[in-house]
């Protein structure tokens, strides 16, 4: 049998094309399961022909991580778009992974909850988020994916559906798959179910921003910020050329007022109701890079920066900064990041050639997990760290 | 017993004679953790002071093939840090030197045989503390911490141990040190986090620290029934408030914290619930008002004036699991879960339980994330009692799955709970599991026999790969 008779017995399946193009490699088949059932036999399919396999959601963050080595397998996973279960009183969410994060936020505001994770670049689907742990300004107060995720089902390499975690928010029963397949570019199995905790949606929000007259000062400002008792949801830093500093502070409005007063009164600037043109979006250059240091490193980051055409932008209260680079030079200046944390490069523009990744300190068992989940290195070959 | 004979002797090598015990009645001292029903004297206990002294026992046991388990302060309560007869319990209560707190970046870099509170005793000159709070925080340490995931009653707004460390620094069932957290690669860390000590030992823990609340507003309600404590908890959470803990005892609980600790709580109250609120004093006002409008079925509000006052509220609570030892000789802990809405269903189903089967059950539990902790009363010294007893806290874990919640949530499996991990899991989850299991620990030596029924058969023991350059094995190079 034609692999693609093969394929097409599992769920709808169609000849790639060029625009199906992972950074450069074509897809010979681009399948699209509607069910996690239909996930699961294509993917046991895949695995009988030997297929390189690449999960894609709405392609929005597909120029991120390394080119694969080989793609002949797109499985585009939006049709498996449904909410599986909305447990409002229990503060619980269960989607399949292809569903949009813009619509599921519809859905929850409805409810007056929230899934408390920042959308950056727009137009993702869970599962997309899921498998680059990409989170934006909130995770200060409400951490990343991976601390909002409490359950994860995928389909292993093999074909085979294994879940992990749960529906509740405290659960330590077994080892937590999810956290592992968090951030890990579709390499270990395909991703069709996740369950969230929620939160309620604020009542009232304010954003506070201020600009530095330097890095040293954007540091004090931040810090001024991070040890106050005014718990912000987020810190944000942004620059060069001026550098501001903003936070969002979330919770009644009898409350926030006076809070946003508070931390005007500490870094001055104004109070607005809507955040600052930049907030949550990733900035913009050839080369972006996710930087991680202490908060305190901050200065040393711009000092690292070439000069110009360079912004860093992100959380100063976590350590996680997303920066732009121009191509040119962009590896001398991820190796002078690195010697204040770790810079991985998310993406970069084909042919310009640089160390994506840096130092791996636990590559080996990293290797030997992705050994056991995917022992034939089919899954998103050549995407991740040290060419996992 | 000839090859731990050998091994003792190369144990002393590591770390000098008088912290290699192999005198069986000072052995006897390690048989248990926290589950005392549990005893496994150990073969040989070793008690290093460094990482490197654990990574040569680590690769000493390796070479001979014999498991090890490592053990903090043994405060655990699923029997995760039962030890081996045939095998090595490495204690790291020796290794406890709190080694930098950074305030100014939030963070901690602690030995695993730290005391939970020790780390808050050293954050808090700088306006700082470790939220994480399981109830033996005064004696339990951070690397128990980190094996089991610890919550307590504060996770419900703060999260568990997973979301408080940053990086540890682990030795592998390999031998080797290396360091798990966040940065390029797969999240290690996330998986290391919570596995029960089955995929290496911790030897330092840099966590999160966590900035002291402006307020906390504490009340203490009393209602007739739990069921309106209940709906109480169901009216706030839909209300959007995130307390820092909701706590709810019901009479049987009261009347042995009362025998106990005296803690005054209002009499012939059906169920109590402790409500906490921290944060910015202005956001708390209006939500703690809002709370107490919310506990209005109940037929008496008390509202912490200070923190004596919140002290004395919560020493009901935090008795709880020994004062059940005031009215009833013997007792089971369960650690369940189940979705918060399910909670008046579940309740009436765990009396009707109790009744069939003649026991008593006392409710203790977090109810902002409906955890339960059933104490199943019994008197070891009546025939059939303790079987009885252990009949009913299966079938209340059987509730918990049946509602679609957890076996465990904040105890652990360990040796105690493996047993159920077939009913909450399909074969396929948990040989997906182990297949992390696999990669960390080949030969199935660290921890074995924990948390999963029926060990993964790792096939051949993978060793390192042929044709990669060292330096991009080791992580130290890598260019695309």
């Amino acid at each position: 049998m034609e692999v693609v008779d093969a394929l097409a017995k599992a769920c709808e399946v169609r000849p790639g094309e060029a625009g199906d193009a992972v950074q450069g490699a074509t897809p010979a088949y681009v399948a699209a399961p509607a069910a996690v059932a239909e996930a699961a036999a294509l993917m046991g399919t895949a695995a009988e022909h030997g297929l390189t396999v690449v999960p894609r959601g709405a392609g929005t963050k597909m120029h991120w991580g390394a080119p694969p080595d080989r793609c002949d397998l797109l499985v585009d996973t939006r049709r498996l778009g449904r909410i599986v279960e909305h447990a409002a009183g229990d503060l619980v969410v269960k989607t399949e992974a292809g569903l949009a994060l813009d619509d599921l936020r519809g859905v929850l505001a409805g409810a007056g909850q929230q899934l408390a994770l920042d959308l950056l670049p727009p137009g993702g689907t869970v599962g997309g988020v899921l498998a680059t742990g990409v989170a934006g300004p909130r995770r200060l107060l409400y951490g990343s994916a991976r601390d909002l995720l409490i359950g994860i089902t995928v389909v292993r390499a093999d074909g085979v559906v294994a879940h992990a975690g749960g529906k509740v928010v405290k659960n330590v029963a077994g080892y937590d798959l999810g956290k592992l397949f968090t951030g890990s570019y579709g390499t270990l199995g395909l991703i069709v179910e996740a369950a969230f905790r929620l939160h309620p949606l604020p009542r009232a929000a304010a954003y506070v921003s201020a600009t530095a007259a330097g890095p040293g000062q954007a540091l004090q400002m931040a810090q001024a910020l991070l040890h106050s008792t005014l718990v912000p949801a987020a810190i944000e830093v942004d620059g060069p050329g001026p550098i501001t500093v903003a936070a969002l502070f979330e919770g009644v409005p009898d409350g926030v007022a006076p809070r946003a007063e508070a931390a005007r009164s500490l870094i001055g600037g104004r109070i607005g109701d809507a955040p600052p043109g930049w907030w949550g979006r990733l900035p913009d250059g050839e080369v972006l890079a996710e930087v991680r240091a202490l908060p305190t490193a901050l200065p040393d980051l711009f000092a690292e920066l070439p000069d110009g055409r360079a912004r860093i932008r992100g959380s100063a209260g976590r350590g996680v900064w997303h920066v732009a680079l121009p191509a040119d030079g962009a590896g001398d200046a991820l190796t002078r990041l690195r010697r204040h944390g770790t810079a991985v490069a998310l993406a970069a523009p084909a042919g310009v050639r640089l160390d994506r990744w840096g130092p791996i300190p636990a590559l080996p068992l990293m290797r030997r997990v992705k050994d056991q989940f995917d022992p034939g290195h089919r899954l998103a070959p050549g995407r991740f760290a040290g060419g996992i | 017993m000839a090859r731990l004979d050998g091994l003792a002797g190369r144990l002393r090598e590591i770390v000098g004679a008088e912290s290699v015990i192999t005198d069986p009645a000072e052995l006897r001292t390690y048989d248990c953790d926290g589950l005392t029903y549990h005893r496994a004297t150990p073969g040989i206990v070793v008690l290093p002071d460094t990482a490197e002294q654990i990574a040569a026992i680590v690769r000493a046991c390796a070479a001979d093939g014999v498991p090890y388990v490592a053990r903090g302060s043994g405060t655990g309560l699923s029997g995760g840090a039962l030890p081996r007869t045939d095998g090595v319990l490495i204690v790291t209560s020796r290794m406890r030197r709190v080694l930098a707190v950074d305030a100014a970046n939030q963070r901690a870099i602690v030995e695993p045989g730290v005391i939970n509170l020790d780390v808050t005793r050293a954050a808090r000159p700088y306006g700082y503390y470790f939220a994480p709070d399981p109830s033996s925080q005064q004696v339990c340490s951070i690397g128990g911490n980190v094996a089991e995931n610890s919550g307590g009653a504060h996770c419900l707004k703060y999260g568990f141990t997973v979301n408080h460390v940053l990086a540890c620094e682990v030795v592998t069932p390999d031998g080797e040190i290396v360091e798990l957290a966040e940065g390029p690669g797969y999240d290690l860390l996330g998986a290391f986090v919570g596995s029960e000590g089955t995929l290496g030992i911790t030897t330092k823990v840099t966590v999160r620290l966590t900035r002291l609340p402006e307020t906390v507003q504490t009340l203490l309600a009393g209602f007739d029934t739990i069921e309106r404590a209940g709906e109480a908890v169901s009216a706030i959470i839909a209300a959007g408030v995130v307390p820092a803990a909701i706590e709810m005892m019901d009479a049987l609980s009261i009347e042995a914290a009362e025998a106990a600790v005296r803690c005054g709580y209002p009499p012939g109250a059906g169920a109590v619930l402790i409500v906490e609120l921290d944060g910015p004093a202005s956001e708390v006002d209006a939500q703690f008002a809002r709370v107490k409008e919310l506990c209005g079925e109940a037929f008496e509000i008390r509202v912490a004036a200070d923190d004596t006052e919140r002290g004395l509220i919560w020493r009901g609570r935090k008795s709880a699991f020994a004062a059940v030892g005031r009215i009833s000789p013997d007792y089971i802990v369960q650690d369940g879960v189940i979705p918060r809405t399910t909670l008046p269903e579940v309740l009436a189903r765990i009396d009707a339980l109790a009744r069939e089967h003649g026991v008593r059950v006392a409710n203790v539990f977090h109810a902002g994330d409906g955890n339960l902790h059933p104490l199943v009363l019994f008197d070891g010294a009546e025939p059939g009692a303790g079987e009885r007893a252990e009949e009913v806290s299966g079938r209340i874990i059987d509730l918990c799955i049946e509602h679609g919640g957890s076996i465990t949530g904040e105890h652990g499996v360990g040796i105690d709970k493996a047993k159920y991990m077939p009913r909450m899991f399909t074969d396929e989850d948990l040989d997906t599991m182990q297949m992390v299991r696999c990669a960390f620990d080949p030969a199935g030596l660290c921890n074995p026999g924990k948390v999963y029924p029926t060990p993964r058969l790792c096939g051949e023991v993978p060793g390192r790969r042929t044709g990669v350059h060292p330096l991009v094995e080791s992580g130290k190079a890598d260019l695309f």
